[in-house]
This record gives structure tokens, C-alpha cells and sequence, in this order.
């Protein structure tokens, strides 16, 4: 599904031909994202302000994360994305094996008082070959329709008995090996630890056992929402911005079950060769200063990753970020180094146990 | 025919050859007309010649290399492949195994850190665990070069990179003991500059380890270090464990620095087996991706052995992609034969409306088919409605019939069913119906009369529909990715994940190979059984 922004491109050279923007000639850059109310946060914040700014062309697609296509668009030689919005573990992994460009992450744009962009950057969201967007969650809520009394916490999600009906989980071993283990009783702080053993593993396949036949798999971050308004679901996990799009833009009776959530970060890299190199430079320069962070929390509840932004994300969202104090009482940071490491095992484990 | 060529050709009485009129004989003469016309037959051939050479002789024969081909571990570490192949499996590799490999790790280019990923993802293939490894050693690697010695002896103990170790010995170098028994070392020592700030560097530079290391190695050779113990032991009982610990083995340290370094990064490169497997996973071309495509795997020693049960998935999906194809194809087959039956004898009038109702699922788009069934099927849709409206279920029992191996059955089955409709229609128009009418007057009944009589004669168009469906089943992919939910998967689903997902061409192609061989093997049986010659298409 591409976005075409072609007609705010057109009004954006109209006024550049009005002197308006100084740079130089347009270009077309290929930003490839996740699709659906994010995607749409993100044209909001950065590009329609890039595309009046420099009346370049955007394409934006969309993908469901991973370095699939990354990597086969480098090994081929033919790189047609500019952009790729990833999770961590995919941004330290692709870095490693340079398929994608170091980036020098020390001409950021400073905050507006002045503080380097080094210091600015919450910890972790700066690396070699990637620049920090937002913070984001993976969480489950439910259809409150359906349950006189809710589930409270993440062993719930795991009660068939208490809480009957079908479940919804993202067809990948990510998150969900480790609400297994945290619905199995393991603390948080003891996940990956756990998880680095075989017996740890087979703990948490076991957990997921318990609901494999009454679990639809999603794959697309769009999905999970639509699953449970369509009734296929009473509850399925999801990304917290999905589940703030369905509940406070769409009016859906969902609540958010924030016990157990496990963070992550979202980045931006930039394929190894792509020939858009500098202007997509310029572009991530753009889109990470502190005001287009802050921009993007106002379309979609996913956090800033530069402290200045925290002031300027409006009140009414703040509730409704997975770092509120409220919602962060019981949460996993995902390990991107566990899942560089162990991802492809894990993914070959959880596909072979699918089809099984 | 035969005796009019036998009468026209050269009578054996008249053996001089025939000539034309210019005296070239007729043999060459028609050999370069009938050239002529050969070569205009090729030419008009030759653009459909071309396109399937491209679009599908090649792209087979790049997949069936594909299987085979392990060029990873080559590309990445030759030098050190070319040392392993020197050794002959038995206990540690030499130490020029490690100082090639090492310094092919350490190569921090592009084009090198790809070719390691590429390598850390191949032999990930073959045991879980190894791009990590690959990954973590190629960070570390480059560190290791510039002070191997020092590595090394942080790799046998992590004690020498403890806080408390060097300054100890700093105190330590002041004993005559210590100045004899390690005389260099301790004035590197004396000359190391500590600093009483709290983050002054506690250990000292890369020279000091390879002194230390190398005058430990002379002491403990020829007894003079069990003088100096008693004195570090009265200082720090475990740094005199580190010492006579270290001592013992130094020599061997020294001898090989970078197996000690590699082990402090990862006990792995440590054993054998980790380096048994690289050695395996080096030849240039594997058998791997067959085995791993039929649930085996070799072991460290090149044995074939079966994988682990949590991967033992393809003989069992392989199997249910074939029974679900004969399924499919029997479903097609009862269905379809009454359907053709019904088009071949009703008159043309009526049969040509029946038979556009056939085709015009055939010119739907195969999407748009099966979503519609996704309409249909799903608990919340059509089907479902109509059976909770009519009281038949409840509300809260509503029939799965989508996302499992029920749908993938039903939608196939209506998407492939004009594949056997057609074929059999053909074969049905072509009976006449006088053969119907003799068995009838010689005495059989309705029944005796189709079984015996018609339905023989339509055999071809059975085996032409249901081999036409199953080979079409047999590698259906769409579909069961739409409907299949989990357990509605076919082989075929595996073969776009590691094409897509995974990466893993080798594997992809190896199962492709597989289901390639196996259709051919169905074909050569329904030769030997039917005869492909009683096959009509239409």
C-alpha cells in the first residue's frame, strides 16, 4: 500500500518556487514504516512538514518489521528503500552484519536549549547505524463487552478458564515468549535469564501451549484491533498506539491491560547503499528533533525518545504512553541483545512449533 | 505405405548413387533443402525456446544449485577453512587455525562483516547458537589482535582482569623475590604509574601481560616459582592460586595465546566440536539443506542423525501436503463427475449456459475467491449468520469452519474443480451414446450399462483431471496463506517463508527440489499404471 503524498508534493514546489525553501532540487525518498494509525503519526509529524519544507516526494510503504527485505534488497544490490523504521534488536543485528549505513549520530540536532543530542537521547535510543524515535509497547486489552469481571493482570491473558474466548497473539516468538513467562510466574527482571536456557524456553512454549488452539495469529500491527471489533477475539496483544487509535479515535469498548507490557524502541536505519544516501541523512536530522517527536505523540499515544519532547507531549496523552506511572508498574524492557542473539533459533523454534 | 517406399527406393541392382541435373547428389541436395526448412522451423520456435529457457529451465537449474551450493564459510574465513583441512579432527586445532581465524574476524571492512553474517547465519543453520557466537568473536576479534598475549590471559582466568590483581603485584615487584624470580616484570612494574584516584586504570599495558606471561612460563619450568608462592601467599591466597595456576599452564598460553583469547570471548571455541562443525559446514558444496528438508541433520562428526523433535516438521508436512492434495483431488472428483456428465448430455442449448456457470468461477481472480469463502466461512460471516438465525446453533457455538484445515480444503477444492470439470467434459462429448444403447439391448441394466460401458471410456479424462489437480494441489500456496490459519499450512507456505522470512534460500530450494522430485516420481507411476498416452487434456 503506498501513500503517494503527490499532491501535497505539488503545493510544497509551488512554494518553493515562491522562495519559500531554500534547498536544493526535489527528491523522492522511500520510507518504509508499519503501517496503518503509525504510519499515519508519522506522516502527520515528519513528512507533510518535510514535504513543505523541501517539496521532495515521498513514498511511504509499508512492511511488519524484521530485516527480510532489508537484507535481500542489500545482497541483491538493488536498494529501493531510503528508510526503514525497526525495532532495536533488527537495528543492533543489521549493524553487525553491515547491511546497513553507520550513521554519524553526533550531528543531531541539539535540543533547543542547547543540550547535545547525546545527552538529550534517552539511554540505548543512539546507535552506530540507528537513530531513536519513540517508545512503544506491546500490551493485550480486551473487548469489555465480553467479561463481567476483567482481567487484571497477564496471567489472565493465560486463563482460559476464568477468561473463555479466543486469543489473539503477533505471529512471532518476540513478546510473547516473555509474557509467557511472566503469566507463568517468572519476575521480570528474570526473564532473559530464563530464557537464555532450554528449560526456559521450554517453560515458556509450554505456557503458550495452553492456549495454542484458541490463539489467532496476527501479523500486520493493523490487525489485532480489527480482530477484536470483529468478535474473532475477546483479547489479543497489540501494540499500545493501535489500541489508543481504537479506543480514543475509533470509540471501541477495548481496555488496555498495561500488567506485563514489554517495551521496546523504534529507530530509524538506512539500508547499506541506498542511493538517497545524504538527503535521507537530512530527512532522520528532521524528523528526530524535538519538535517533530513531540508532534507524534499527539497523533498516536507512543513515546518521545528525546527528553526535550517529554514537556511538549500534550496532557491529555500523557495517560495514555506505556511510560505513565501508572502503566509502568509491572514492565520488561526488551532485550535487544537476547534477540539479535537468539532470534533466529527462537523464530525457527516458534515456526516449527506452529506448524506442529 | 511401406511397400510403396520399399518400391521407390534405389533398386539393389543400381548401386551408383542419384545425382540431379547438376550432378550433386540428390542426397545433399535434399539435405540442404530440407536444412533450409529446418532452420525456419527452429527460427519460429525460437522465441517461445527462449522464453522458457529463461523464465523456467534456468531459474530450475539455479534452484536445484541453489540446494547444493555453501560457498558462506569459504568467503568469509578461507584461510582459516585452508588450515582446518590440515588438521585431522583429533582434540584442539593448532594454533594456526586460531591466528587465521582471528585475524579474518578481525577484519572490521564491509564487505568482510557482511560475508561474516552471511557465514554467522549458515552455520546458525546447523546449530542454534553459532551467529551469536560469530557475532560476539568478530567485536571481540578485532580487540584480541592488538594485544593477543593479554586477551589470552584474561581468557584462561578472569582473575587478571580483576581490580585487586595488579596492584597487589605492583606492591609485590618492591620483594627481592619477586625482582629475582620475575626480574622484568617487576621493573615494568615499579615503572607503572597507578594513581590513587578511583579511576585510575588498574590494569597495566598489553607489554606487561606478555612478560609476565613469558617469565611465569621460565619460572614455573625450572622450579624458581614455588620460591616466590609463599611470598604472593602471605599478600593474597588467591592471587597465589592465580600465579601457580597460570604458571602450570603458560607455556601452553604462550604456545597458543589466541585459543585462550577466543575461549575468554566464549567457551565454545573451546571445544572441538564447534570447530568439527565449521570444518564440515567449509566444503563447497552440502548435502545439508536435503537432509534439514527431510528432518536430519549431520552431528560434529559429519554423521547423519535425526534433527531434535522440535524440528522434525517437514516429513510430517510434506505427508499432509500430499494427503490434503489426494483429498482435494477425490472431493474434485466426485463433484466434477456427475457436473461433466450432466454438460456432456444435456442438449448444446442447455449444456453451453451450465458450462459458462463452470468457467465463470475459472475467470474470477483466485483472490477474489478466496476471500469471498473467507466472507462465507469465518464465525462471524454468512454461513455462521444464517445457522444461529435459524436456531440450528448457538450463538457461542458458532462452527469454525476458517483458519484451520477445513477451510484450506473447501476453498481449494472450489478453486481447482474446473481443472477436473474440463477435462472430463471433453472426454464424456467424444462418447457416443449408441455404445450406451447396444449394452442396454443386449440385456444390461442402467447400472451394469454405465459402470461396465461408460464409465471405462472416460477413464482419460479422469486421469487427465485428477492428475491436473493434484499437481496443482500439491504446490498451492495462496490459498492455505489466506485460509490455512496455523494447521491449514502446506509445504509450499514453508517454501515462501524461508524464500521471504527466513532467508534460507539453500533450504527453500532443497524442499522445492523435494517436491519437484516427488511430483515426477507420481507422474513416471501414473505412466507405468494409466499410460500417459490415454491422458486427453480436451
Amino acid at each position: 500500500m503506498n501513500h503517494i503524498l503527490k499532491s501535497a508534493g505539488v503545493a510544497a514546489v509551488a512554494l518553493a518556487a515562491l522562495g519559500y525553501a531554500g534547498t536544493a532540487s526535489a527528491e523522492t525518498l522511500t520510507i518504509v514504516s508499519w503501517g496503518g494509525a503509525y504510519t499515519k503519526s508519522q506522516v502527520e509529524a515528519y513528512q507533510k512538514p518535510w514535504i513543505a519544507k523541501t517539496g521532495d516526494t515521498i513514498n511511504s510503504e509499508d512492511y511488519n518489521g524484521g530485516l527480510a527485505e532489508v537484507r535481500a534488497q542489500v545482497e541483491a544490490g538493488n536498494v529501493t528503500w531510503d528508510l526503514v523504521d525497526v525495532e532495536l534488536s533488527d537495528a543492533v543485528r543489521g549493524c553487525d552484519e553491515g547491511i546497513l549505513e553507520p550513521l554519524p549520530v553526533e550531528d543531531l540536532p541539539t535540543a533547543p536549549d542547547g543540550t547535545p543530542a547525546s545527552e538529550d537521547f534517552i539511554a540505548g535510543t543512539l546507535h552506530e547505524c540507528a537513530v531513536g524515535l519513540i517508545v512503544w509497547s506491546t500490551v493485550y486489552a480486551y473487548d469489555t463487552t465480553k467479561f463481567s469481571a476483567p482481567p487484571m493482570t497477564i496471567a489472565d491473558f493465560f486463563d482460559l478458564e476464568k477468561f473463555p474466548g479466543k486469543r489473539g497473539m503477533r505471529k512471532t516468538p518476540k513478546a510473547n515468549l516473555e509474557m509467557a513467562l511472566l503469566a507463568d510466574g517468572v519476575p521480570a527482571d528474570e526473564v532473559y535469564e530464563a530464557l537464555s536456557t532450554p528449560e526456559g524456553v521450554k517453560r515458556a512454549f509450554a505456557k503458550l501451549d495452553t492456549i495454542k488452539d484458541d490463539t489467532i495469529w496476527w501479523e500486520a500491527g493493523a490487525q489485532p484491533p480489527q480482530l477484536l471489533a470483529d468478535g474473532e477475539v475477546v483479547m489479543t496483544t497489540a501494540y499500545n498506539g493501535r489500541l489508543f487509535n481504537a479506543i480514543v479515535n475509533e470509540k471501541k469498548p477495548f481496555e488496555i491491560v498495561w500488567d506485563g507490557q514489554v517495551w521496546d524502541i523504534d529507530l530509524w536505519v538506512m539500508p547499506r547503499g541506498t542511493p538517497n544516501k545524504e538527503r535521507a541523512w537530512e530527512f532522520i536530522k528532521f524528523s528526530s528533533d524535538t519538535q517533530r517527536l513531540a508532534d507524534q505523540a499527539k497523533y498516536i499515544s507512543y513515546g518521545p525518545v528525546r527528553k526535550s519532547s517529554f514537556d511538549e507531549v500534550l496532557p491529555e496523552m500523557q495517560p495514555h504512553m506505556p511510560t505513565a506511572p501508572a502503566n509502568f508498574k509491572n514492565p520488561l524492557q526488551n532485550d535487544f541483545e537476547f534477540w539479535a542473539d537468539y532470534g533466529d533459533e527462537l523464530n525457527e523454534r516458534f515456526n516449527a512449533w506452529l506448524a506442529s | 505405405m511401406a511397400e510403396a517406399v520399399q518400391g521407390s527406393g534405389p533398386s539393389p541392382t543400381a548401386p551408383k548413387q542419384m545425382t540431379m541435373a547438376d550432378g550433386t547428389p540428390l542426397k545433399v541436395a535434399l539435405a540442404r533443402a530440407t536444412r533450409r526448412s529446418k532452420i525456419r522451423a527452429l527460427l519460429l520456435v525460437a522465441p517461445l525456446l527462449v522464453f522458457i529457457l529463461i523464465t523456467f529451465i534456468f531459474p530450475i537449474v539455479d534452484m536445484l544449485m541453489r540446494s547444493i551450493d555453501n560457498p558462506e564459510v569459504n568467503e568469509a574465513i578461507p584461510l582459516t577453512v585452508a588450515e582446518l583441512d590440515r588438521w585431522d579432527g583429533e582434540g584442539m586445532p593448532p594454533s594456526a587455525v586460531f591466528s587465521a581465524f582471528v585475524q579474518e574476524m578481525g577484519d572490521r571492512s564491509d564487505e568482510q562483516r557482511r560475508n561474516l553474517g552471511r557465514m554467522g547465519a549458515r552455520l546458525n543453520y546447523e546449530d542454534g547458537g553459532f551467529r551469536s557466537l560469530v557475532n560476539k568473536s568478530q567485536r571481540a576479534a578485532a580487540k584480541i589482535q592488538d594485544a593477543p598475549l593479554q586477551f589470552a590471559l584474561v581468557g584462561f582466568d578472569k582473575g587478571w582482569e580483576d581490580k585487586k590483581t595488579w596492584p597487589t603485584l605492583d606492591t609485590l615487584a618492591e620483594t627481592a623475590d619477586f625482582a629475582d624470580v620475575l626480574p622484568t616484570t617487576a621493573e615494568q612494574l615499579r615503572a607503572w604509574e597507578t594513581g590513587s584516584s578511583p579511576f585510575a586504570e588498574k590494569v597495566p599495558g598489553a607489554e606487561t601481560f606478555s612478560t609476565i606471561l613469558s617469565e611465569l612460563a621460565t619460572a614455573a619450568g625450572n622450579g624458581s616459582l614455588d620460591r616466590l608462592l609463599p611470598v604472593i601467599k602471605a599478600e593474597n591466597k588467591k592471587l597465589a592460586t592465580l600465579i601457580e595456576k597460570t604458571g602450570a599452564q603458560a607455556g601452553d598460553i604462550e604456545a597458543n595465546p589466541l585459543r585462550y583469547a577466543l575461549m575468554g570471548v566464549d567457551k565454545a571455541w573451546g571445544q572441538p566440536d564447534t570447530w568439527k562443525t565449521i570444518k564440515n559446514v567449509s566444503s563447497p558444496v552440502t548435502a545439508s539443506y536435503y537432509l534439514n528438508a527431510v528432518d536430519r541433520t549431520y552431528d560434529s562428526d559429519g554423521n547423519i542423525v535425526m534433527q531434535p523433535e522440535w524440528k522434525q516438521i517437514y516429513v510430517h508436512l510434506f505427508m499432509k501436503t500430499i494427503y490434503v492434495s489426494l483429498g482435494v483431488t477425490l472431493a474434485c472428483l466426485i463433484l466434477a463427475y456427475p457436473i461433466s456428465y450432466l454438460l456432456a448430455t444435456l442438449p448444446s442449448s442447455k449444456g453451453n449456459l451450465l458450462l459458462i456457470l463452470v468457467l465463470l468461477p475459472f475467470w474470477t481472480s483466485l483472490l477474489v475467491r478466496t476471500t469471498s469463502w473467507i466472507v462465507l466461512l469465518q464465525t462471524q460471516g454468512v454461513i455462521n449468520d444464517t445457522l444461529v438465525f435459524l436456531g440450528l446453533i448457538s450463538d457461542d457455538n458458532r462452527i469454525e469452519m476458517i483458519y484451520n484445515m477445513t477451510g484450506t480444503i473447501i476453498a481449494m477444492t472450489h478453486i481447482l474443480l474446473p481443472f477436473m470439470v474440463l477435462p472430463m467434459y471433453s472426454v464424456m462429448k467424444t462418447i457416443s451414446p449408441s455404445y450406451m444403447r447396444a449394452a442396454r439391448s443386449l440385456g444390461a441394466n442402467p447400472l451394469i450399462a454405465f459402470v461396465r460401458v461408460y464409465m471405462p471410456q472416460t477413464v482419460p479424462g479422469i486421469g487427465a483431471g485428477s492428475i491436473l489437480v493434484f499437481i496443482l494441489a500439491i504446490g498451492y500456496y495462496i490459498t492455505p496463506a489466506l485460509v490455512g490459519g496455523q494447521d491449514g499450512q502446506l509445504i509450499s507456505n514453508f517454501i515462501a517463508y524461508h524464500m521471504q522470512k527466513s532467508l534460507n534460500w539453500g533450504l527453500a530450494a532443497a524442499l522445492g527440489t523435494v517436491l519437484l522430485s516427488g511430483v515426477l516420481v507420481l507422474y513416471w507411476l501414473y505412466d507405468r499404471l494409466v499410460g500417459i498416452d490415454n491422458m486427453k487434456l480436451g
